[in-house]
């Protein structure tokens, strides 16, 4: 479904992310964790094609240097970790540019993409939202009109960069429980960077974890979600226990380093 | 929770919330007022004639009309010749600047940026003084002199902005803008001194003027007809990159293209309009800003309604500048900003808050 091959990314003569390979199938779920600066962020942005680097990206079996950037948008879409949201958009505006790789340069947007834009924003509980400008939302509000942009460009994979980035508890959930909902019933490819290992546990099927730039592990959450691993590459003291399903929770431990 | 929401409204959505866009009603208004401020910037203060029988004699120009206004021959002509170019030009630069001034902060994402920004009006004003100074014999020349000046001062602000900031960087093209555009007025200003002169002639260019009647109307439609066309079409691509660079990339679209050619676009309305009329400030800032207040923020109307704005606003300017101390004539550039500021500040304050 999308595989990247010895992915590197130089910025500012570092590499920034080095031969990171990637291989996910058609409705997995796999998380990006690590420590800050690991390359998480970068990982993404190279795979959605907006930064410069090495290596290939093959999208359903398309190479990704191939793609157009309108045909690349219509499969992968991207949802950031700091959005730019333009306050005086209204929450319908900034869902309608999800539709942008349908709509012709110079061309205006279709009643289709109207109507997919507002069933986008019914599925995500948003439609009495919709007149309302982005500027007046709250951060779950928001979260929700980003995830919403991305849907509408009916993408089948999505690639999302710390999605709950400061949601509460029960935010964190909805936005995250939205997304599972969604990758079953639509068969989406989910690719996510969460901070939070025992959410990214709970979620994902795979984790891949990233550390000064390298892949240092990859597998399922137990596999990767241990002791030592965490010890060593987040450099802090954690007990992990095994939580529901058979998955992986992660607790800070006092004391620590 | 999600659920309740959802259900709040059941009824079509895609009926119930339009994308934005130009209202008709807004621009209908619009146009309203440029037509009335138009017939108002005709009758001038003159005396004797009737503002229904301007509206009668701007039928009879119309072709295959014919009307009788009542005007005398010598009226007609006086309409024909002096106001109607006059007010026209006022029409087309005032909406090419504040046109200009919207893409201008379209495309750097920034809403002081204006069409002097990226040195154009110090490049125009440093040829039209070189113009002026060397060949004080060449008046017919200053429009060409203007043009070349202002198309230049954006290319060396582009060309030092792209040369010093990786990915065309809206932040360090501003700075190369503003470096050009101390540098190319310290040329002009070290130029004007020596040949003092001129100074005059100098000084009345850099305050602005729409009295240059039909050559100049003729002169500058053409380039003004390309820059707005080009512009108003890129008005949805300008709410794209409203998200920054990196998202419109993820959108599929190439930001630095389109940043390129909005760029271009409005450079050539800034030069076009500067080389007719001089250096008429203000209009590129305050239009799409009033725009944006009093009709949102999306590109998509506030271009048609800041060509519609900025040219009511120029034909509104230039009727003060030709009657409040008539017989005398205040420079425009002047009225521009005694009107524009006051008028800037109490639509900032009325509509506080809701718009940015």
């Amino acid at each position: 479904m999308i595989r990247a091959e010895s992915l590197s990314v130089r910025l500012g003569g570092r590499d920034v992310l080095h031969r990171v390979d990637l291989h996910v199938h058609r409705g997995e779920w796999l998380a990006v964790i690590g420590p800050n600066g690991a390359g998480k962020s970068t990982l993404l942005k190279a795979v959605m094609g907006v930064l410069d680097h090495q290596g290939e990206v093959a999208i359903e079996g398309r190479p990704g240097h191939g793609l157009k950037p309108r045909e690349r948008a219509r499969l992968i879409a991207y949802a950031p970790q700091t959005p730019a949201l333009p306050p005086d958009m209204t929450v319908f505006d900034y869902a309608l540019l999800g539709r942008t790789p349908y709509i012709p340069y110079l061309g205006r947007e279709s009643r289709r993409d109207r109507e997919i834009t507002a069933g986008v924003l019914a599925r995500l509980g948003l439609t009495s939202f919709a007149a309302r400008r982005v500027g007046e939302l709250s951060g779950g509000e928001r979260q929700r009109v980003v995830l919403a942009r991305a849907l509408a460009q009916q993408a089948p994979v999505l690639l999302l960069d710390e999605p709950t980035t400061a949601l509460d508890l029960g935010h964190q959930q909805q936005v995250l429980e939205l997304v599972d909902r969604l990758r079953t019933a639509d068969g989406l490819t989910v690719i996510s960077t969460l901070h939070d290992l025992t959410l990214a546990g709970q979620y994902a099927d795979t984790l891949l974890l990233l550390a000064g730039g390298r892949s240092v592990a990859r597998g399922a959450p137990a596999d990767v979600l241990t002791g030592p691993l965490v010890g060593e590459h987040f450099d802090a003291r954690v007990m992990i226990e095994p939580g529901p399903g058979g998955r992986p929770v992660v607790h800070l431990v006092r004391g620590g380093t | 929770m999600l659920a309740e929401q959802a259900t709040g409204r059941a009824q079509d959505p895609v009926a119930q919330v339009k994308p934005a866009r130009a209202r008709p009603g807004a621009l209908l208004v619009g146009l309203a007022l440029l037509a009335a401020v138009m017939i108002a910037g005709l009758l001038g203060g003159a005396a004797d004639i009737a503002p229904w029988q301007v509206v009668l004699q701007v039928a009879d120009w119309l072709p295959l009309v014919s009307v009788d206004s009542g005007l005398a021959p010598v009226e007609q002509g006086l309409l024909y010749e002096l106001r109607l170019p006059r007010v026209l030009l006022a029409a087309v630069v005032g909406g090419l600047l504040a046109m200009a001034g919207a893409g201008y902060q379209g495309v750097f994402r920034n809403p002081l940026a204006d069409p002097y920004l990226l040195g154009a009006a110090a490049g125009a004003g440093l040829t039209t003084t070189v113009a002026v100074v060397l060949l004080p014999d060449s008046a017919p020349s200053t429009p060409v002199a203007a043009f070349v000046g202002a198309v230049g001062g954006v290319f060396l602000a582009y060309g030092l902005g792209s040369a010093a900031g990786r990915n065309g960087g809206t932040a360090t093209l501003v700075l190369a803008g503003v470096a050009v555009t101390s540098f190319l007025t310290a040329v002009q200003t070290f130029v004007q001194q020596l040949g003092v002169e001129e100074l005059r002639r100098v000084y009345s260019w850099i305050l602005g003027d729409v009295g240059g009647g039909w050559e100049q109307v003729r002169l500058v439609l053409p380039y003004a007809a390309v820059a707005a066309a080009v512009l108003m079409v890129h008005g949805r691509m300008l709410d794209v990159l409203a998200v920054g660079d990196e998202e419109a990339g993820a959108l599929g679209v190439r930001a630095a293209r389109v940043r390129f050619v909005v760029l271009l676009a409005a450079s050539l309305a800034t030069a076009a309009a500067v080389a007719v009329s001089g250096l008429i400030g203000f209009v590129g800032i305050v239009v799409p800003h009033v725009v944006r207040r009093l009709a949102g923020g999306s590109y998509r109307s506030v271009l048609p309604l800041s060509l519609i704005g900025g040219a009511t606003f120029l034909v509104l300017a230039d009727l003060l500048a030709r009657t409040v101390i008539a017989p005398a004539e205040l420079p425009i550039g002047v009225v521009t900003m005694f009107v524009g500021a006051p008028f800037f500040v109490a639509v900032l304050r009325m509509t506080r808050g809701t718009a940015t």
